[in-house]
């Protein structure tokens, strides 16, 4: 309406030919393409290339099995799995090993990092010999777990906790130093001990931080047990791999990694819906900023 | 009853002192950096006094001593009659940024300051009084919203609430209002007088608008950098309560234009 009336008082042109100027930002039709049905595509894309790849012999097929082979070998494998048959002990055995392991880092993990990011002593005094183990390959350590905890679950454990203690440290210690100078300024306003600023400040604060860590080392610890088990023998999805590939059996490795992918996942979901539970401001604000 | 002596009382220069600061030096360290240099001060209670000085002058530091958050290098801090040694009870604080906890409703923010002092049971038993306070700001309704959803304006009238939870004795703010938008600005202004007269507190406030520390005080003291000292006490004469309107009066001018006059000489 005042439009119009605007465009008549301007004395030119008529009040028609005033159109909607609604337009959309060009993107490529690449990035317009549904994910899932990219995903998939891409997906497919590897599994055409890898089939064509060892149908024409390029690659030897003991070293590199067809699709169509892993495949099969996936069905046998859940078939196996599903029965309840030996492959669901080893996973079951693995499992726990990564559970326990995990469970290990996040305490000692937890603790070690509120003594470092909190005291002055654990940040000068501990620290640096915590950088210094951390710098270390921890998997050469493997040995000697093996060496003192034998070839049952306990070494396998303690290589996973190894691994997956120090992201949680530096997550946790990181987090407690996120917490910025005004919130500090205002918790010491208050007359807040430092118990209480550890509890309702800096810990709170760092939540994010902390998780970024536990998911860091959900990665580790899986890695942590694999290896363990590889060095170590024992009964876990680790031996089932090392033996199918001593056997050149290679399709079954690969849908035994497969396989055994699924345990990682599985935890790193779990941490990814208990970080969503517990910090519901972050991605509430992540999404703010969008 | 003496009602000469009721009289006398109500008069300005009888009020009681709540803040007195006796040459209060302060030097940090690193740098040497003098940034206050023999700083004297005395709030009558129930006054709005206001400093005004260019950023990095001591403003900042100043309030941090009053409050207790440090220590000067010498000279002496006293409020209602006992030395300033560390953060007291007594004092209510706000700053730049509202800093609300993001894992706390609106509610749940406001009464932390109860829950630090006297533990959670204590904090509930404040909820009404932390509802009526929203009310007093307008924010009534937002008590089980999470901070994410404030606006910034919203966000520092919580913040306003939870600094008078306690009910401090006095108000130090530094600079509280100064990341908003020129509108939302002067209405907080407006509230924060009407909080102010409300309550009969006494307020401290930092501020590098001069119009701002015009309309809202009794006092203001200006400051010049290097060292941070005041140079001059302006009584605000204006009537209260004060209005926007007030802004464009002759008066209002004659008082921005001399205090201006004060700070530039410092600029060169
Ligand atoms: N903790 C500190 N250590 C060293 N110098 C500081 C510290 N805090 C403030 N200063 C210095 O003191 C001066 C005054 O700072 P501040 O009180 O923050 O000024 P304002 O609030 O008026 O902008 C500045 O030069 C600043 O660099
Ligand atoms: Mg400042």
């Amino acid at each position: 309406m005042s439009a119009t009336d605007l465009n008549d008082g301007l004395g030119e042109g008529s009040a028609s030919t005033i159109v909607d100027t609604v337009w959309t930002e060009e993107t490529s039709w690449l990035d317009r393409v549904p994910r899932a049905v990219s995903m998939l595509a891409l997906f497919l894309a590897f599994l055409a290339v890898w089939q064509v790849v060892t149908m024409l012999g390029i690659i030897s097929p003991i070293i590199m099995p067809t699709p169509a082979e892993v495949g099969r070998d996936l069905v046998t494998v859940a078939l196996n799995l599903l029965a309840g048959d030996y492959m669901l002990g080893a996973m079951w055995i693995t499992a726990k090993e990564v559970f326990f392991g995990f469970a290990i880092a996040i305490t000692v993990g937890f603790s070690l990092g509120v003594l470092v990011g909190e005291t002055s002593f654990g940040e000068r005094a501990v620290m640096p010999y915590l950088v210094a183990i951390d710098t270390m390959p921890k998997i050469a350590f493997a040995p000697l777990f093996v060496a003192w905890l034998g070839f049952d679950i306990a070494s396998k454990v303690a290589l996973a906790a190894f691994i997956a203690t120090f992201p949680i440290i530096v997550g946790t210690a990181a987090g407690l130093h996120a917490a910025d100078t005004n919130a500090r300024m205002l918790f010491k306003t208050m007359g807040a001990s430092r118990w209480q600023t550890l509890v309702k400040l800096k810990l709170p604060t760092g939540l994010p931080h902390f998780f970024t860590g536990l998911k860091i080392g959900s990665v580790g610890v899986m890695a942590g047990a694999i290896t363990g088990e590889f060095l170590g023998g024992g009964k876990g999805f680790g031996e089932l791999i090392r033996v199918a590939a001593s056997m050149l059996d290679t399709p079954r490795v690969f849908s035994l990694i497969l396989y055994l992918s699924l345990i990682g996942l599985a935890l790193f979901a779990f941490v990814n819906w208990v970080q969503r539970h517990f910090v519901f401001w972050h991605k509430a604000r992540v999404a703010q900023s969008d | 009853m003496n009602t000469a002596a009721a009289a006398l009382t109500k008069l300005p220069s009888h009020r009681d002192v709540v803040y007195e600061l006796r040459s209060v030096s302060k030097t940090f360290a690193l740098r040497r950096i003098q940034a206050l240099d023999k700083v004297d001060l005395r709030l009558e209670r129930g006054s709005f006094s206001s400093v005004i000085g260019s950023s990095g002058c001591g403003k900042s530091t100043l309030l941090k001593i009053m409050a207790g958050l440090q220590s000067p290098s010498s000279g002496s801090v006293v409020l209602a009659g006992t030395p300033v040694m560390g953060t007291r009870r007594d004092i209510g604080m706000m700053f730049q940024h509202a800093t609300l906890f993001p894992w706390r409703t609106t509610l749940e923010n406001i009464v932390l300051p109860i829950e630090i002092r006297d533990g959670k049971h204590a904090a509930r038993a404040k909820h009404e009084d932390a509802r009526r306070l929203l009310e007093l700001v307008g924010l009534k309704g937002f008590e089980n919203v999470y901070p994410n959803e404030l606006s910034g304006g919203m966000a520092q009238r919580a913040a306003i609430c939870r600094m008078l939870i306690t009910e401090p004795e006095v108000l130090l703010l530094d600079e509280p209002f100064s990341a908003l938008d020129e509108l939302s600005r002067d209405f907080m202004n407006m509230e924060l007088q009407r909080i102010c007269m409300a309550r009969e507190a006494t307020a401290f406030l930092v501020t590098h608008s001069i119009p701002e520390a015009v309309i809202l005080s009794d006092t203001v003291y200006v400051m010049r950098p290097r060292p941070g000292r005041v140079v001059e006490e302006v009584p605000i004469d204006l009537p209260r309560p004060r209005t926007l309107d007030m802004i464009t009066t002759p008066r209002f001018g004659a008082l921005v234009e001399h205090i201006r006059s004060r700070l530039d000489k410092e600029a060169l």
